[in-house]
């Protein structure tokens, strides 16, 4: 047994004080630079970050990268009368795709031919299910379906984690906000194909 | 040091497999034992990698499978047992490999196969009056809906139902018929009647041996664990883990799904390392299916298991300080850079934990703009500096060395006698690597070692993960600096992938030992076979013997040094 002299202890306790000091420190600094709440929560997140790295959540989050997924939404578009469409046409991509199979899809039908026609009836999906791995949104072919940034959905029975169409439906002007960058590629992509099928005279 | 066809000419029973897309020899049941000695002690193969068994249920066969490894590197030898479905009986390795004692545990748990002349041969993952064998191909859940993912209620007339709703009895447990429950009530009496009792008499004051358990509901267990252990006063005699509290048959669940719906159920095995987890799995079915991942793939691969290795390792040694006493402080310290390497792999792949960013042939995406930056700054600035940190209050902290050296300690033999992989068997002074021993991906263009020590006690363990951290760092220096451009997919992606029938082994050195998956394919949309190797499971078989003559205080310290994760330990 090698004999102890409380050396680790003070090492270690002064490193701690050191780390209390900085943290106090940084906060001092960003007072008086009356640095943003977001140019704070973006230097804990950084790699120079120093002293306490956490944040005080309720009153600030940190910030979401755009691929960062949670449950889907369902996109949908305005026609020329100003009436919603969706963009989804019942395909069952995602359904036959999703790993826990918490999606169900009813396929509309004409209601005088009662020929299925590409619109879901109705659109079902159980978030007690999902375990948010962004398959289905990742292969929607018709950009569909697309995975949300927002993670606060607390709900007061179960049935409220059962999301219908109405629920999932979000704007086209939605998507863009959300995820910007991956619009961008996406609409390039179709007006690329676009292009390709009837090429301008 | 024979060749392994040397050593086969004196058993002429022992035959090639010969199905298409299948390796490895059969061996008659009888001539296990002989053949696996002979292999041993002439062939150089001394380290059983995995042991499991395959339902081939319309040949009305059980197929046993082994892989055996040489140290010295290569890829392992298979060799497979056919018996037959009613009667299913192997002999037990265990005598051979004591590694071998939970893994057929667990296959007799699951596939009903018996080991003759395994000590201990009892269920391990269920419970005792489980009814029946479950990953035997004829055994449906309770909740039963149909054979295989896409299910047919989904589309195109989808209306939403409760699974429980499907279930007729409105209960998802059955016994056996010849279980009564009121019989096998006390279950701590039978455990007691495994555990002897005997009147101390070397010691002065006579006195029973008392059994206490260690969890399941303990913070020092990291999850659901239970540690049965027979005292002698503060000396621990007897250890035996008891496991199966989290168990959700993951290897059934999988074989219902396809080959893509697998990946994001591969995350949650071994939670805190989503991402080799990840890799083995794509490996495995690549192996299968003959697909190539591009280049630029592969490097991104090897950035993304390097971060996992090194915030895996950060949480080992940060949570090992926890089980030592020093509470959070030392933990949060870790998890501080753990914290940084997680908003890389949000801003990656989406999500922190659950990654599922692996795709046959590729990447799910390229990494976005400013990520790289992210990554280097981790790796060329921030993560060489704190590491000096760590490892001069961590590793030369009096207190840590007072607790952590000489305890747990595993002998090279014994290391190797029990299939210990990782940081449990580098420790123990046996240089084993996967990224050296068989080099997957891209690893054999990257400079770095595999660092070894010789004690083989916790506080080598630790030196260990700090070391591999340092390697790991350098590996991604390498990588980022000669990341080539290019696509991240090999092909288009699809949702149904192409896998012809055969069998693959898929393995990488994951952070906390060798992961491997064991995939059995009939040509289907789903897996005929999935197995997992799951490392820290293996490593536990060796917990009794590290805990041998330990001080209880001791006990969490030790297994804080293996580093268990008990989402892959249960499955």
């Amino acid at each position: 047994m090698s004999r102890l002299y409380g050396k680790g202890i003070v090492q270690s306790l002064w490193l701690v004080f050191r780390h209390f000091v900085e943290s106090y420190r940084v906060d001092l600094r960003d007072f008086f630079t009356h640095k943003s709440k977001t140019g704070k929560v973006a230097f804990r997140s950084s790699t120079d970050t120093k002293g306490l790295f956490t944040i005080e959540y309720p009153e600030v989050c940190t910030l979401k990268p755009e691929e960062f997924r949670f449950l889907p939404f369902l996109v949908y578009d305005f026609d020329e009368v100003g009436k919603q469409k969706q963009r989804c046409t019942a395909c069952g991509t995602c359904a036959r795709i999703c790993p826990v199979q918490c999606i169900w899809i009813e396929r509309a039908k004409d209601p005088e031919t009662g020929k299925p026609v590409p619109a879901p009836a109705s659109f079902t999906l159980d978030s007690d299910l999902c375990m948010n791995c962004g398959l289905c949104a990742e292969y929607c072919p018709f950009d569909a379906i697309q995975m949300d940034h927002d993670y606060e959905l607390a709900a007061r029975t179960r049935k409220g984690y059962l999301l219908d169409l109405k629920h999932l439906s979000k704007p086209a002007a939605y998507y863009q906000a959300v995820r910007p960058r991956q619009y961008a590629r996406r609409v390039a992509a179709r007006e690329e194909k676009a292009e390709a099928q009837n090429p301008p005279a | 040091m024979k060749t392994v066809e040397t050593v086969f000419q004196a058993f002429p029973a022992v035959q090639p497999d010969q199905r298409p897309g299948y390796a490895g020899f059969l061996v008659p049941a009888e001539n296990l034992v002989d053949v696996v000695t002979a292999l041993k002690s002439d062939a150089g193969y001394n380290y059983l990698t995995c042991v499991t068994g395959v339902d081939y249920l319309s040949d009305q066969k059980m197929e046993v499978v082994y892989h055996l490894r040489r140290l010295s590197g290569g890829a392992p030898l298979e060799l497979k047992v056919q018996v037959d479905r009613a009667d299913t009986r192997v002999p037990s390795l265990t005598p051979l490999f004591p590694g071998a004692d939970l893994q057929e545990r667990e296959a007799y748990d699951l596939l009903g196969i018996r080991f003759d002349g395994h000590p201990n041969l009892k269920r391990i993952l269920t419970w005792e009056g489980f009814n029946g064998h479950p990953l035997r191909k004829d055994w449906r859940e309770a909740f039963y809906e149909q054979d295989a993912k896409p299910y047919k209620s989904r589309w195109p007339e989808g209306k939403y139902q409760k699974a429980e709703a499907r279930n007729p009895f409105g209960d998802n447990v059955s016994y056996p018929l010849d279980f009564d429950p009121a019989r096998h009530g006390d279950v701590e009496k039978e455990l007691r009647q495994d555990f002897a009792q005997p009147v101390n008499t070397a010691s002065e004051i006579s006195g029973e041996h008392l059994v206490v358990n260690l969890g399941p509901q303990h913070p020092s267990t990291h999850g659901v664990f239970r540690m049965v252990a027979e005292l002698d006063s503060e000396t621990v005699v007897k250890l035996e883990p008891v496991i199966g509290y989290l168990h959700r048959n993951h290897e059934k669940i999988c074989e219902r799904n396809t080959w893509l719906q697998n990946m994001p159920y591969t995350d949650r095995l071994d939670y805190l390392s989503s991402l080799s987890n990840n890799y083995a799995y794509a490996l495995a079915v690549e192996k299968l299916a003959g697909i190539t991942p591009t280049e630029r793939a592969n490097y991104i691969r090897v950035i993304m298991a390097e971060l996992t290795r090194i915030s895996s390792h950060l949480i080992a040694v940060g949570f090992l300080m926890n089980d030592l006493g020093v509470y959070f402080t030392a933990s949060l310290y870790g998890l501080e850079e753990r914290e940084l390497i997680l908003d890389v792999f949000e801003a990656v792949t989406g999500s922190r934990m659950m990654c599922n960013y692996l795709r046959f042939g590729g990447v799910a995406r390229d990494l976005p703009e400013g990520t790289m930056g992210m990554i280097y700054r981790l790796a060329f600035e921030r993560l060489p500096r704190k590491l000096d940190d760590f490892e001069k209050y961590l590793l030369e902290n009096e207190i840590v060395k007072v607790r952590c050296q000489g305890v747990g300690v595993l002998t090279p033999q014994q290391a190797i006698a029990y299939s210990a992989s990782g940081p449990v068997l580098r420790a123990s002074g046996v240089g084993f690597d996967l990224r050296k021993a068989e080099p997957y991906g891209v690893y054999g263009r990257f400079d770095f070692d595999v660092p070894v020590t010789s004690h083989g006690d916790t506080y080598d363990r630790l030196v260990i993960r700090m070391r591999e951290i340092r390697e790991s760092v350098r590996i991604i220096q390498q990588a980022i600096k000669s990341l080539p451009n290019g696509p991240v997919m090999n092909g288009k992606p699809t949702i149904n992938t192409k896998v012809p029938p055969g069998e693959s082994y898929g393995t990488v050195e994951g952070p906390k030992g060798e992961l491997g998956f064991y995939l059995v394919s009939n040509g289907s949309a789903n897996p005929w076979r999935y197995h997992v190797r799951p490392p820290t499971f293996i490593n536990l078989t060796s917990l009794g013997e590290m805990s041998k003559d330990v001080k209880i205080a001791d006990l969490v310290v030790i297994l804080g040094g293996i580093d268990i994760n008990l989402g892959e330990v249960d499955r």
